[in-house]
């Protein structure tokens, strides 16, 4: 695999889409005009466009590596994921969108401080934006690694320290200028790269006959495609626990709230919110499928370390140039993947440190380049150091943790005035640390049966509950200290803004 | 409140926190610290509830009230229902301006409050209110105590009157800023567009119609946050009605951000900076060999923050003048520079303030720099 014919695609892939990365977000559409035009220069993002951007920073390497993956391995189940990907911008779009936007904070802490009025939630809100971030950036960069290990045949750790420099640089460069535009490109390019090779492997095995993946031989799994095959109480469990962690979860990922800022108004945020599902739904169509071909063609070094599987098939099954060019493309959508997650959290990481931590000794740009510098070496060195828990794995438990914190935040603050400063803190320490102990059990341990493992490796559907009980009684139990500014507040996110009042 | 007691169980020898009669003055210091916040707020039931417990701690009284000229305001420690015996007090009160003990007939025997001192709140030599101050017996130092506890609760009131009337200063900055369009401006424009109305009809239209909306939004009344869209909007319009009249001799370059566009700014802090530049740029382009002033805007996402750039390649200024026009010397001919600074600095902190890079010959940059989001700060559409 390692000879110079096989490596030459990837190689080139991966060169080409940080090249055009850095290019778009340096010198790409940059706005210049005269007066004549200024009506386009002044036009804000559309939904559109916006909602391309969105779906870029969110389809990470979980959903482009990890999910087929886990179909080939641990059968229908595991649809849970996309599933549950999707419709969490559907929870985001019936409860949240409008109201976030029309609150006009940046960021998670932003809206915690507004609606609160209190820095001690602020506080907290920030460390937990910090610890889902990094969370989230883990898989991102061991993604990476697999990545140029399958593809170039490096060592596991030069893909992370690539994309830990690319994202590094471009960030402190101050080089995502035009990041709608980035973003948006990558998702383009990641759909393309996923849907191009999946059109011409179907091609292949409707050559073949259209063999059912369901009836291929590997013995002792004979329940790959019934939900809840052999998982008795504990698959029902996990599979309640998935529900819970994806639909929940999304809300609280800090590189998306950042994004909805960018719609003009509560309106907009819906729309986007109505195509950002739209744009999802057509990409998750296709990671299963890549799961349920890999039943046919992958051979059992690959069941082994299934995150490769989407980057092997190509390979396997068209064999020849055609099979290292669809390789190329698939890699090149990999990498666009790392790139875009990773920079999006590592934006919206870096700016809560620098705004929250690093301020205070240091200034502007240089608080926001050592902020960026912390925000990538704690995941990228863990990533390096710690064992691959799977790519889809680890990133589910950050949408844990986000479900089991800023879930209740963001639900009782939009929607309950009784919430007060003492019952966010509670519920999200609740939340926090009980989640949190779990995902550093399951990192730590790699035992996956017993109630104990299940119950520590799917925190959500416990932690999430008790979380917004722990909300919700502290807050009543300190009703006397509900923010005086609660009911105005509450006018101004759930009035439309073409509705002429004081705010 | 805890520290104070562990002090107090101590010892009462000299320790390193200061003699007895030491303690008891931070104590003091302190009650009067955490009461200060509030009262900065003005005399109000909110601000008179949130004070009177460490009034009321600084006075080592079983009750404490503050009264506005006409009834209580709030009422803290035990007695409560004598609240409704002070107001007859009141009147006596706010026409001789003197402190005086009151007697207060009780049923209730195991009521701690027998006697009221009411001590009045000055501010600018008008009785506002008295504070009231409830105990069994009204001793000689009580009295005085009340009347210093009073006379520190006025210089606070004072404070916060100078707070309020510093906002409304602003508020009425913002106000001339709106009736501030110069008459030259719209004289020049009306003039400009009656040329057309000959040669190009449909031009002169569309150009009245921009006028009657720069004005719409530079009159408007209400909201004192817009968003970065509507002012560069504005901005444009501005700008469509000076070229009318000069051409081509003004060039205007701009490079916005849509990322930026929603973000919340106080209302005309641009404007003011474009017609500063537009004038510069124009005066310089005399003495040039082209003729030509240019100008460009430029706004800039900056992760948490925005950037917004006006530039203009004019005869530049000398910064000693800059920082006096920013200082607010009204005697500077820069339209609102101070304005628009020291209203940025009272929205976003003094980090906020205004930046102005020029030197004679080099032309000038303004550079503003708006938080995306901070407290309490809203767009109104």
């Amino acid at each position: 695999m390692n000879d110079a014919v096989t490596t030459a695609p990837g190689i080139v892939a991966v060169v080409l889409v940080t090249v055009a990365t850095l290019a778009i977000g340096t010198w790409g559409l940059r706005f210049s005009r005269t007066t004549s035009d200024f009506f386009v220069a002044s036009r804000t993002v559309r939904p559109g466009l916006n909602a391309s951007a969105i779906g870029g920073e969110y389809l990470s390497a979980a959903s482009f590596l990890g999910i087929a993956g886990l179909v080939l391995v641990f059968g229908a189940d595991m649809l849970w994921y996309p599933v549950g990907w999707t419709a969490g911008y559907l929870v985001l779009l019936v409860l949240v969108a409008a109201p976030l936007r029309r609150s006009g904070a940046y960021t998670l802490p932003d809206f915690a401080e507004a609606r609160l009025g209190s820095r001690r939630v602020r506080s907290l809100c920030s460390a937990l934006v910090v610890g889902i971030g990094w969370l989230y950036l883990l898989p991102q960069f061991q993604g990476a690694g697999v990545t140029l290990a399958a593809t170039i045949g490096a060592p596991p750790w030069l893909g992370a320290v690539i994309v830990a420099a690319v994202v590094l640089i471009n960030v402190t460069s101050g080089g995502m200028r035009s990041i709608t535009f980035v973003q948006a490109f990558q998702y383009w390019l990641k759909l393309t790269a996923l849907l191009v090779p999946a059109c011409v492997l179907l091609a292949v095995w409707a050559g073949d006959g259209a063999p059912n993946p369901a009836d291929a031989a590997i013995p002792g799994d004979a329940f790959w495609s019934l939900p809840l095959g052999d998982g008795g109480a504990q698959g029902l469990y996990v599979t309640y626990s998935l529900i819970i962690a994806t639909f929940l979860g999304t809300m609280g990922l800090p590189h998306v709230v950042v994004r909805f800022y960018t719609n003009p108004d509560g309106r907009a945020a819906r729309r986007t919110t109505l195509v950002v599902l739209g744009l999802l739904g057509v990409f998750y169509l296709l990671p299963p499928v890549y799961g349920a071909l890999g039943r046919l063609y992958a051979s059992d070094s690959i069941v082994r370390a299934s995150d490769v599987l989407v980057l092997e098939l190509p390979r396997l099954m068209v064999p020849g140039l055609g099979g290292e060019l669809l390789t190329g493309l698939v890699t090149a959508g990999a990498f666009a993947a790392f790139l875009s997650t990773s920079s999006g959290l590592t934006i919206a990481v870096a700016g809560v440190l620098s705004q929250d931590v690093a301020s205070r000794r240091l200034s502007g740009i240089t608080a926001f380049r050592v902020a960026g510098v912390a925000a990538v070496v704690v995941p990228c060195a863990v990533a390096i150091a710690a064992p691959d828990v799977g790519v889809a794995r680890t990133v589910g438990l950050a949408f844990a943790v986000a479900a089991s914190t800023f879930c209740p935040l963001l639900l009782l603050g939009i929607w309950w005035r009784g919430l007060t400063a003492a019952g966010a803190v509670a519920g999200l320490l609740v939340g926090g640390i009980g989640s949190g102990c779990a995902v550093g059990w399951t990192l730590l341990t790699s035992a996956t049966t017993g109630w104990a493992a299940v119950l520590l490796g799917q925190p959500a559907a416990w932690s999430v509950p008790a979380a917004l009980a722990t909300m919700v009684v502290v807050s009543r139990a300190t009703r006397s200290r509900i923010p005086a500014h609660a009911g105005r507040f509450m006018v101004r996110l759930h009035t439309p803004e073409a509705v002429d009042l004081a705010r | 409140m805890a520290r104070p007691r562990l002090w107090r169980r101590s010892d009462s020898r000299r320790t390193a926190l200061g003699s007895q009669a030491d303690r008891a003055t931070f104590r003091a210091l302190h009650n009067a610290s955490l009461a200060s916040p509030a009262l900065r707020a003005g005399l109000t039931v909110d601000s008179a509830e949130r004070s009177l417990g460490h009034l009321r701690a600084l006075l080592g009284t079983p009750a404490a009230a503050l009264t506005d000229a006409s009834g209580v305001l709030a009422w803290d420690g035990s007695g409560q229902h004598h609240a409704e015996d002070v107001p007859r007090f009141l009147p006596d009160l706010v026409e001789t301006g003197r402190t005086r003990v009151a007697d207060l007939a009780c049923q209730d025997p195991r009521c701690e409050v027998r006697q009221v001192v009411l001590a009045p709140l000055v501010v600018e030599e008008t009785i506002v209110g008295a504070l009231v101050v409830g105990a069994a017996y009204a001793t000689g130092g009580l009295i005085r105590a009340a009347d210093e506890v009073a006379l520190w609760v006025s210089g606070q009131l004072e404070l916060a009157q100078l707070d309020a009337s510093r906002t409304r200063l602003m508020e009425a900055e913002v106000r001339a800023l709106r009736a501030q369009i110069s008459p030259h401006f719209i004289y020049n424009s009306l003039g400009a567009i009656a040329s057309f109305v000959r040669t190009d009809p449909d031009r002169a239209r569309e150009l009245l119609l921009e006028f009657a909306d720069f004005t719409r939004y530079s009159f408007r009344r209400h909201g004192e946050y817009t968003t970065l869209a509507e002012e560069l909007r504005s901005v444009e319009r501005y700008l469509l009605l000076e070229q009318a009249r000069f051409g081509d001799r003004l060039q205007v370059t701009l490079r916005i951000a849509p990322e930026v566009l929603p973000v919340a700014v106080p209302f005309l802090c641009i404007q003011p900076l474009v017609e500063n530049a537009v004038r510069h740029g124009l005066e310089a382009s005399v003495d040039k060999e082209d003729g030509v002033g240019r100008l460009s805007i430029l706004a800039r996402d900056l992760d948490q923050e925005c950037v917004i750039e006006v530039e203009d390649d004019g005869t530049g200024e000398d910064p000693e003048r800059v920082r006096r026009a920013l200082a607010g010397d009204a005697s500077m001919d820069s339209v609102g520079l101070g304005n628009v600074d020291a209203r940025l600095r009272n929205a976003y902190g003094d980090d906020y303030g205004l930046v102005v890079e020029t030197a004679p010959g080099a032309g000038t940059k303004v550079v503003v720099r708006v938080p995306k989001f901070a407290p309490g700060v809203a767009a109104s559409v």
